[in-house]
């Protein structure tokens, strides 16, 4: 039972920054950008979470600026795309580069600087249940906000009038733009919060998941929370689903060593990249499928000829 | 009166070629603010970078050493990002490719001859070639995004290339260090000039472009993968196989990646290390793009992101700059290409706004 507790805890801990990239990214998808620089953002957030919480020893500027850093970071990728008309793909690669690069430059002060970690809360009453006391009610800040943040999307998409345009916009941008609505404006505003998203999922790891900075320490992430949206086939409850079985995947490599399985550690580690591949595999079998749940202008370039 | 943007008729050719030099200058200027950011001189900064590698002869063949990998990469992704297929992952089959060509190298440890550097070379081909036919089977049989299992894979590839390291390919007599031995005197690559660390690698990258420009404006597959990119539909309707660019340039990329590679261990490395590539693979990436995705627009591109690895090294002992300083140069001069690069299909118009909008309405009716 320990051990269960103790694993669906780390699970809880690897699965939330891949909820907030992925939550993030399926609302710029649904706008009908596609934007590959993910872990560019990611680690920008990062860093600049670890540095703030260094420097003013406060978890909530931390968190603030790790939003603003991821945002500002996508701003670039939106001017880009949306003013200067740059193909999606390759700026969002150019967004993932240098985003490493940068988050290595700024960082160089910051390795080897301990931190002790962002502190739980325990909600009073509920979190002294035994064992999903633990689990559901002491947890940090973060992981309260990234199921919030299921939710909101959830609601924010199919239930708002601001989602229906948004998904609309993503849907046919020459007919959203017909009727008068901002293609540019919506799409901008997507990319922000996909970025500032992306951002404090970065921050999650290097302030909770293992709080210290490494030059590349997401790892892969971005990208793995890339192929969750489609996984999720564009959906937040199954972005959700998506990210915790990750999550999963991925600190089965902390869980074997204990469990005295044999296997080296570097396979352990391939795991959730590999999962990652049969995910899409499987998932992307159905043409039609993708199709029909991926937004129709997902990755086209929009120019208002009138 | 602000600038805006208005559709060319027709792109403009001039700026295909000059948006690269653009996108330099505005790279150099916001280096320059940079620099000044991180209290360092601008001046000796940008000497570091830009000047001093290139002031001796060591420094010109460490150049060609670095863009080696750059070019061979950079013209096979060309062709692939021109037929609309994504090949991220170059870096891992770039991997793959060392750790065959190492392997092989290891193999014949004890032998002499002069068949064995060929077989380190084919040895890395084949290795980029099968890291590569795994992302264009899972494309083509089951629709799997190329961008995403081609990234995946060089994750992967990393940490096999590291497991090896600490297992089978590890110097036995290493006191337990993450390195295979040194490989023999017959399975380095012969060295082009004495005194410096050119070898016959470059002469093979030399060779790549002179393919890809063949293989590109002289043959049909050239002429299909040009289709295929521009106007995927009417390639269909000449009946233009899909999946046979998809494999073909996946496969050109895989092996290319995979040759330099085993360029790389058996050339300026000459052993195996946990890390082989300072990203090359990636930075190829930017390497075709600046070049135009042209074979000779790649060599120099090449040339250049290769200043920028020499120089970030230079700048690292002169000044103490930290080597990141190396891709956040990079990241940025692919953004200012791809800002630059709206020039040539738009042109900016200083008149206001209601001038610019009759201008469009006019192109609209024209």
């Amino acid at each position: 039972m320990e051990i269960l507790i103790a694993a669906i805890l780390t699970i809880i801990t690897a699965a939330t920054p891949l909820l907030f990239a992925a939550l993030g990214d399926l609302v710029t998808e649904k706008s009908g950008v596609l934007n590959l620089g993910l872990e560019g953002m990611m680690i920008m957030g990062a860093i600049i979470g670890f540095f703030t919480v260094h420097h003013t020893d406060s978890v909530f500027i931390a968190i603030v600026s790790s939003m603003i850093a991821g945002a500002l970071t996508a701003a670039i990728f939106a001017l880009l795309v949306l003013k200067f008309h740059a193909s999606q793909v390759p700026t969002g690669l150019a967004l993932t580069i240098f985003g490493i690069g940068l988050s290595a430059l700024i960082g160089q002060s910051m390795i080897g600087v301990a931190y002790t970690g962002i502190p739980k809360i325990a909600i009073p009453f509920l979190s002294s249940i035994p064992v999903i006391g633990d689990i559901f009610f002491n947890q940090d800040a973060l992981v309260y906000l990234s199921i919030f943040m299921v939710f909101a999307v959830m609601w924010f998409l199919n239930k708002t009038r601001a989602g229906l345009i948004l998904r609309a916009v993503g849907d046919s941008h020459d007919a959203a733009h017909a009727m008068g609505y901002s293609v540019i404006k919506i799409r901008f505003l997507a990319i922000l919060f996909g970025g500032a998203m992306a951002g404090v999922g970065g921050a999650y790891l290097s302030l909770a998941y293992s709080p210290l900075w490494v030059e590349g320490m997401t790892a892969g992430r971005g990208w793995i929370a890339l192929a969750l949206v489609v996984f999720a086939s564009w959906r937040a409850g199954r972005v959700f689903m998506g990210a915790y079985l990750f999550g999963g995947i991925s600190i089965l490599q902390l869980h074997a060593q204990a469990l005295g399985i044999g296997v080296p550690s570097q396979i352990m580690s391939m795991l959730p990249y590999l999962a990652t591949i049969v995910v899409l595999v499987i998932i992307s079998q159905d043409k039609s499928k993708i199709k029909l749940n991926s937004p129709a202008s997902l990755g086209k370039p929009f120019h208002a000829s009138r | 009166m602000l600038p805006s943007l208005v559709k060319r008729q027709t792109p403009s050719k001039a700026m295909i070629y000059l948006s690269p030099l653009l996108a330099i200058f505005l790279t150099l200027i916001a280096s320059i603010l940079l620099f000044l950011i991180m209290n360092v001189s601008p001046l000796a900064a940008l000497y570091a970078f830009f000047i001093e590698p290139l002031s001796t002869v060591y420094g010109l063949s460490e150049l060609m050493v670095k863009a080696t990998p750059l070019i061979l990469i950079g013209v096979a992704l060309s062709l692939g990002f021109r037929a609309g297929v994504w090949n991220i992952g170059a870096e891992g089959q770039l991997i793959l490719g060392g750790i065959f060509g190492g392997a092989t190298a290891l193999f014949f440890y004890d032998k002499t001859g002069f068949y064995i550097v060929p077989l380190i070379l084919l040895a890395g081909v084949t290795g980029g070639l099968l890291w590569a036919a795994i992302v264009a089977f899972l494309r083509t049989k089951f629709n799997a995004n190329e961008i995403l299992t081609s990234l995946m894979l060089s994750y992967v590839a990393t940490l096999l290339l590291n497991l090896l390291m600490h297992g089978p390919l590890k110097d036995p007599d290493g006191f337990n260090f993450p390195e295979s031995r040194l490989f023999s005197e017959s399975a380095i690559l012969p060295i082009l000039y004495d005194g410096t660390r050119l070898h016959l690698g470059a002469l093979i990258a030399i060779v790549a472009v002179g393919l890809g420009w063949i293989l590109l404006s002289r043959t049909l597959l050239g002429y299909q993968i040009k289709v295929m990119g521009d106007a995927p539909a009417a390639g269909e309707h000449a009946g233009f196989s899909h999946s046979k660019i998809i494999w073909t340039t996946l496969l050109l990329g895989g092996g290319a990646a995979g040759l330099a590679g085993a360029i790389e261990v058996s050339g300026p490395i000459g052993q195996l290390l946990p890390t082989i590539s300072p990203g090359y693979g990636f930075t190829a990436i930017i390497v075709a793009y600046v070049g135009r995705l042209h074979p000779v627009g790649v060599l120099f591109a090449a040339l250049l992101l290769a200043l920028t690895y020499l120089g970030g090294e230079t700048a690292q002992i002169n000044l103490k700059l930290p080597i990141a300083v190396t891709g956040v140069f990079q990241g940025l001069l692919l953004f200012f290409l791809l800002a630059s690069d709206v020039l040539i299909h738009y042109r900016v118009s200083w008149g206001t706004k209601l001038a610019t909008k009759l201008d469009a309405k006019q192109e609209a009716t024209e």
